[in-house]
């Protein structure tokens, strides 16, 4: 595997340009649906209104209704026909408006995508994404604002992406929809509008490959989707404690890239898992499980998890925003690990 | 279904499909042998009794045509053209089964004859085949995609959200309700009000009722549908009345309280399909009872020796058990 600060650079005199998050995931789906004609979007609201959230604007006008379908509101439905078409020949972008519904579709998902290829033995190929969201603080209450990765990275033969920027949402977008296999891919609604830098020339970020975003030499900060900007923004902090942090972003959580994790981890001695999922049986415990395992001897404090509360995502914003976790949170756990003191993080 | 639309029926195609009808419970008759005898792991669900729904409807179809099947998915397996050998491989979760022993009875696929699987969850095809009939209408290839699914699934919410969509964007599909009576250990009456094709029909989409033990009546509503869904004109819903022998899996057999053997002995001394189909060929002057038992004797050799090679193929090498898993993955594990 090539070093994971390689996928942050781009080629030699490619252009910059800083674009939305939203806009990169509109700019993937529109090179791939031009580049290959196979590629089609199925959903709730995709064409004309082109999603709730504007990200699909445009598309239906350049590929008409052919390639953008609007679907009824019936999300097992229109995932089982998206199964059944990538079974036979098409690459069907499906469109999840929001990651809560999943729970409507899991049959079609864990069931049906995620079990073809294995259950005919390798016969059967389902080259499907699932486009769909996660992220509290909208104020939009337990059924719009859950994060429910971990429940469908339990289920083997789905890869789950996690982009945490602009750039992270287009490159991942592009290799999900050219992978054969079912990709579910959840962006943070709350980024849509957030800006990054976005080369002008085509790329795809492949899986599998975590990123650093940080280099360091005291503490490892690992972060999906969204945490990875708190991981940078409690690193900042650490860092006028003269605290040295590298901050990691896996980008896909199936394939994981355990090389990078546990290398950084036997560097700095010390890790915190930072995931919005909520933290009990959730990625942070997975991620800090590989670690005890694989780096215990190396570790001077005990890996620690920091997920969202287990609670259902209250409405009123003075009780949702402690729902989630924060860059103070992560400061100060940091802060603990790094003064030895013992961590009551259960 | 009328002597006009019979006498359409010519004798090579009603001798394939008696020999296709032969072919599954043939192989039913085995897949119980080895269940009954403990040499298949697990259970299986046993499509006798239902033979001409399967062959009636595939014979109509092209290798090309995709289905979806069921948990009792021998019959369309076999009607849409897969072989004895590779299919008791599988049952017996062999390296040389369908699915390399990874699928079993209720997962059997075979793509190359446009099988997309068989499906261990009541309904849950649903969507794969009308999404199989999408890729037909926007791929123009004019292909169609057959549902097989039983009356239990009727119950299921996934088949009204698909036929709406089928319906809104006219796919080249047919529903094929093979409605036996009973959903598992209950009676269809108990699970389903109303009508079942009125369902269909709720949605614009032409439905028929058909006897599903009259292969020649099945075949014939079979062929016209298809072609019509061939044109664009689908999609089609279509009720299959018919029944199993054996009970729900092969486990299911003091079952008498639930359905009386009376009623059993009825179906299978008065409506059997392979016993009609037969006396049809006879009476018309298609074939000889001699030629007729020449075919079920050659079929049972098949069989037979199927099952003996099936028996002594190896299973699959337990490195195998983390392949397949991903297409770009060779071990997931490794």
């Amino acid at each position: 595997m090539s070093s994971p600060m390689l996928s942050m650079s781009w080629p030699e005199g490619n252009r910059m340009r800083e674009i939305t998050f939203s806009k990169a995931v509109n700019e993937a789906l529109a090179e791939e649906m031009r580049q290959d004609e196979t590629v089609i979007i199925l959903g709730e609201d995709v064409a004309e209104a082109g999603t709730p959230f504007k990200i699909l604007s445009g598309l239906v006008e350049e590929f008409g209704t052919d390639r953008v379908i609007d679907t009824p509101i019936s999300e097992p439905g229109f995932t089982g026909i998206g199964v059944g078409a990538a079974m036979t020949g098409m690459r069907p972008v499906v469109d999840l408006m929001f990651g809560d519904f999943i729970f409507l579709i899991m049959d079609q998902l864990c069931n049906q995508a995620a079990k073809a290829h294995y259950m005919s033995g390798g016969k059967l190929n389902v080259p499907m994404v699932l486009r769909t969201n996660m992220g509290a603080t909208r104020r939009s209450a337990a059924q719009h604002s859950q994060s429910l990765h971990a429940i469908v990275a339990h289920i083997p033969g789905l890869k789950i992406a996690m982009p945490s920027s602009a750039y992270e949402a287009k490159g991942l977008l592009k290799t999900a929809i050219r992978d054969d296999n079912p990709v579910v891919i959840f962006e943070d609604k709350l980024m849509y509008q957030d800006s990054a830098e976005v080369p002008e020339e085509e790329y795809a970020i492949p899986f599998g490959q975590a990123c650093v975003k940080r280099e360091g030499t005291d503490i490892t900060l690992i972060g999906t989707s969204s945490m990875v900007q708190v991981c940078e923004k409690a690193a900042d902090m650490l860092q006028e404690k003269g605290i040295n942090a590298e901050v990691i972003d896996p980008r896909t959580i199936v394939p994981l890239d355990e090389k990078t994790l546990v290398e950084s981890a036997k560097k700095t001695g010390r890790v915190i898992v930072v995931d919005e999922g909520h933290q009990s049986f959730g990625v942070t415990s997975e991620i800090a499980s590989r670690i005890n395992e694989k780096a215990f001897y190396y570790l001077d404090a005990p890996t620690t998890r920091i997920g969202a509360m287990d609670v259902p995502i209250p409405f009123s914003p003075v009780l949702e925003d402690i729902t989630v976790p924060t860059p103070e949170g992560v400061f100060e756990q940091a802060m603990k690990l790094v003064s030895g003191e013992l961590i009551d993080a259960a | 279904m009328s002597k006009t639309k019979k006498a359409e029926l010519n004798a090579e195609d009603a001798l394939r499909m008696f020999r296709q009808m032969l072919r599954i419970r043939t192989f039913e008759n085995n897949a119980n042998q080895l269940y009954l005898s403990a040499k298949m792991p697990g259970l299986t669900h046993m499509y006798s009794g239902e033979e001409a729904v399967a062959v009636g409807i595939c014979d109509a179809l092209l290798p090309t045509d995709k289905i979806t099947s069921t948990h009792r998915g021998h019959g369309h397996c076999v009607a849409k053209g897969a072989e004895f050998k590779a299919m008791f491989c599988e049952l017996l979760g062999r390296e040389e089964g369908y699915c390399r022993g990874k699928g079993g009875s209720m997962h059997i696929a075979d793509q190359s004859n446009g099988n997309l699987g068989a499906n261990a969850i009541v309904g849950g095809s649903l969507g794969i085949a009308t999404g199989a009939a999408l890729t037909a209408k926007l791929k123009k290839t004019s292909d169609v995609a057959v549902c097989f699914f039983g009356d239990g699934a009727t119950a299921q919410g996934l088949m009204y959200e698909v036929m709406n969509m089928a319906a809104l964007w006219n796919l080249p599909v047919i529903y094929a309700c093979e409605n036996n009576g009973y959903s598992e250990y209950t009676k269809t009456e108990e699970i389903a009000a109303g009508s079942i094709t009125a369902r269909a029909e709720a949605f614009g989409i032409e439905a028929h009722q058909v006897d599903g033990q009259d292969v020649i009546a099945v075949n014939a509503l079979a062929k016209s549908l298809v072609e019509r869904a061939r044109n664009g004109e689908g999609p089609f819903f279509v009720e299959l009345m018919t029944y199993r022998y054996h009970g729900h899996h092969v486990g299911d057999i003091n079952r008498e309280y639930y359905r009386a053997k009376t009623e059993e002995e009825d179906w299978k001394k008065n409506r059997d399909p392979i016993i009609r189909l037969r006396s049809w060929l006879v009476e018309n002057g298609h074939a000889t009872e001699e030629a007729l038992d020449e075919i079920n004797a050659a079929v049972t050799e098949d069989a037979e020796n199927a099952v003996a090679y099936a028996l002594n193929a190896p299973y699959p090498a337990a490195s195998e058990v983390d392949m397949h898993v991903f297409t770009d993955v060779e071990h997931v594990l490794a």
